[in-house]
């Protein structure tokens, strides 16, 4: 048996990418598939470096289509199996990712975001929402982690592999170019070290024994006759999804409870907007600051309570509202104004945020 | 008393009768694999994959491990399987069109990466569950429903030969013929091999199938059989295409 990758806790200074390749090989990861697409490249790189002496595998594929569909495979097969992609390639990815919802297959992929739409930039943006929260075509019944950090990335990427395969829905990490390519210090830790047990995984095909003697076959299908058939399982799919959303549900926030305005944003957009927060705090202005952690499911009653008190909330997202668009939807019939500081496919400073409130506060 | 024809041992009998149409080849060509699966005691061993098209009415056809996939997607799904547990003998089941059009790409990548599965594929001319459109496999000539006066090779080029690609994209090690339902024991024969190449860990193997779409083709059982037996062999060759063993050098 193979040491593990990570003894204990490390401190460490490196790329987003590498922060993946080393948080799945600390998930017990067993086999990643995936193809080449910028700025995601590096999880590869440093997978298929460091890991095969720790007796884990991968696969290139010829396209994102494959490499969705063989991670299926890996699932079934009863593996810790992960992909990772940008953009375009998420797009392609929908497809399997729809078959992994039909099947609830604990599919986990990384997606480090760049411009869109098409094949835009290889750069940066947070426009991937949308097509990873709700593409398919299905009912979006997935799980999106947000990541704002290096230290999350890592944190995120082992938790993702535990969310997926304990309630079995496809499950998301969406970084972006930034955090992808960027150095941070993080502190890297095996996950037995801080009391955290990796889910157990088993296999939906290839058990021992068999079928049709000392049990039943496997018959996995997501092709069903009539509509009542289809109906009947969705019923039972979607009240899970219910019953596990909030426990799936996180965010961060703070300053929210006697703030007049309340700056909502994720991912490395809400570093941007943590600080204006702070430096609008000690000029006096009554602000807030909240965050969802999760894109999907959002933390629904948190995100109605801050509504509820606040007059004013301003989104704040490297898109053209992809975040506010879920954030509507949630907090359906509450009154308070919704402001807005969009910037799709660029990146947002503090300053900006702060220039905005100002310019709204007057 | 009537007697019945025995089924193969990995049927699932809760199952039958099966789906397809009355004299549709799919039927014969899961009886050969059924039978080469007995032949070789792999019931127990074998995952099997099949893809959109009339070839998913057998997701539950045998007892055996089985995940129904997307349109073109089952070669892959079951790479991923096979990577994952090297121990199972994995089998993926397409149409022509989801091998040769919409999974084009997966076939021909997992034949140059010799992938350890195998593939079988049913080629009957046309697309048959979206209702007898052109597939890549559709003869000269032939009438199909976008394709109403005839497939003309102009405008919509000329059938797939997929079994003679497969051959030549494929290194050593890879297993390679086209048999045909209107001989079902040489296709058993054929799939035994596939799999059992499968097994000795030697790589890719397929087999393209001729088969009947009575249906789509709109023929009596007479004229289904004609067209199998003489017209589709016009064009595509029955028999192995290719066995296990060094590449030839070139020239020779
Ligand atoms: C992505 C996608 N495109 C199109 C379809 C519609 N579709 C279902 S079956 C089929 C054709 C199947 O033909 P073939 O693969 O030759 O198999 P056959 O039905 O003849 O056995 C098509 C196009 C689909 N299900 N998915
Ligand atoms: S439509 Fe054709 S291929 Fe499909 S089940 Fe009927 S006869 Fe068979």
């Amino acid at each position: 048996m193979p040491e593990k990758p990570i003894q204990g806790e490390k401190r460490v200074f490196m790329t987003g990418n590498e922060v993946v390749a080393w948080a799945a090989a600390a998930a017990e990861a067993d086999i990643m598939y995936g193809y080449p697409i910028t700025p995601q490249n590096e999880i590869m790189h440093y997978w298929t470096r460091m890991l095969p002496k720790y007796g884990r595998r991968f696969l290139q594929t010829e396209d994102e289509l494959s490499a969705g569909f063989t991670t299926a495979g890996g699932v079934l097969a009863g593996r810790r199996a992960f992909t990772a992609t940008a953009g375009p390639g998420n797009t392609l990815m929908q497809e399997p990712l729809s078959m992994a919802e039909a099947m609830r297959l604990p599919v986990v992929v990384i997606v480090q975001q760049r411009g869109g739409p098409s094949t835009a930039t290889v750069i940066y943006s947070q426009q991937e929402v949308t097509l990873t929260t709700l593409g398919g075509n299905g009912e979006g019944l997935r799980v999106v982690y947000s990541t704002a950090t290096h230290q999350e990335l890592f944190d995120y990427t082992i938790k993702s592999f535990n969310t997926a395969w304990k309630y079995r829905f496809p499950t998301f990490v969406l970084g972006d170019g930034y955090q992808a390519k960027m150095r941070e210090s993080l502190t890297m830790y095996d996950p037995a070290s801080r009391g955290i047990t990796m889910v157990p995984t088993e296999p939906y095909v290839g058990m021992a024994g068999m079928p049709g003697v000392d049990r039943e076959p496997t018959h996995l299908r997501n092709t069903y006759n009539v509509e009542e058939e289809l109906f009947e399982v969705l019923e039972n799919y979607l009240a899970d999804y219910a019953k596990a959303a909030p426990e799936i549900a996180e965010y961060d926030a703070f300053d929210t409870d006697d703030a007049e305005l309340v700056v909502i944003s994720h991912g490395v957009v809400s570093r941007a907007c943590k600080a204006a927060v702070k430096e609008l705090r000690e000029e006096g202005y009554k602000v807030g600051y909240f965050r969802p952690i999760t894109l999907r499911p959002l933390p629904a009653d948190q995100l109605r309570d801050v509504a509820g008190k606040a007059k004013q909330l301003l989104v704040v997202e490297s898109a053209n509202g992809q975040l506010d668009r879920l954030i509507k939807e949630v907090i359906y019939g509450n009154t308070t104004e919704m402001l807005s500081l969009f910037k799709p496919g660029v990146g947002i400073t503090t300053e900006e945020v702060v220039a905005r409130v100002k310019e709204i506060k007057g | 008393m009537s007697v019945q024809p025995a089924m193969p041992k990995c049927w699932r009998v809760e199952s039958k009768p099966h789906k397809f149409c009355p004299g549709c080849g799919h039927g014969l060509v899961l009886k050969a694999l059924g039978q080469a699966i007995d032949e070789l005691g792999i019931q127990d061993k074998v995952v099997f994959g099949c893809d959109i098209g009339c070839s998913l009415l057998s997701w539950d056809f045998f007892n055996v491990d089985t995940v129904q996939t997307h349109h073109g997607r089952t070669t892959p799904v079951i790479t991923g399987i096979k990577r994952a547990n090297s121990e199972v003998t994995g089998i993926a089941y397409m149409g022509d069109g989801g091998g040769y059009a919409i999974g084009a790409q997966h076939l021909v990548s997992a034949a140059t990466r010799n992938e350890r599965i195998t593939a079988i594929l049913v080629n009957n001319t046309q697309y048959g569950m979206t209702g007898g459109q052109m597939a890549p496999t559709t003869l000269p000539g032939q009438k199909t429903e976008t394709s109403p006066y005839g497939r003309d090779v102009n405008t919509a080029g000329y059938p797939t030969q997929g079994p003679e690609m497969v051959a030549a994209i494929t290194q050593e090690g890879a297993y390679v013929a086209r048999g045909t339902v209107a001989n079902v024991k040489q296709l058993k024969g054929f799939i035994k091999k596939a799999l059992e190449n499968q097994m000795a860990g030697n790589g890719f193997s397929f087999v393209e199938v001729l088969s009947t779409c009575p249906t789509n083709w709109r023929t009596n059982a007479e004229d289904t059989w004609k067209f199998v037996e003489q017209e589709m062999t016009k064009y595509f060759k029955v028999g192995e295409i290719k066995v296990p063993g060094p590449r030839e050098k070139e020239g020779q």
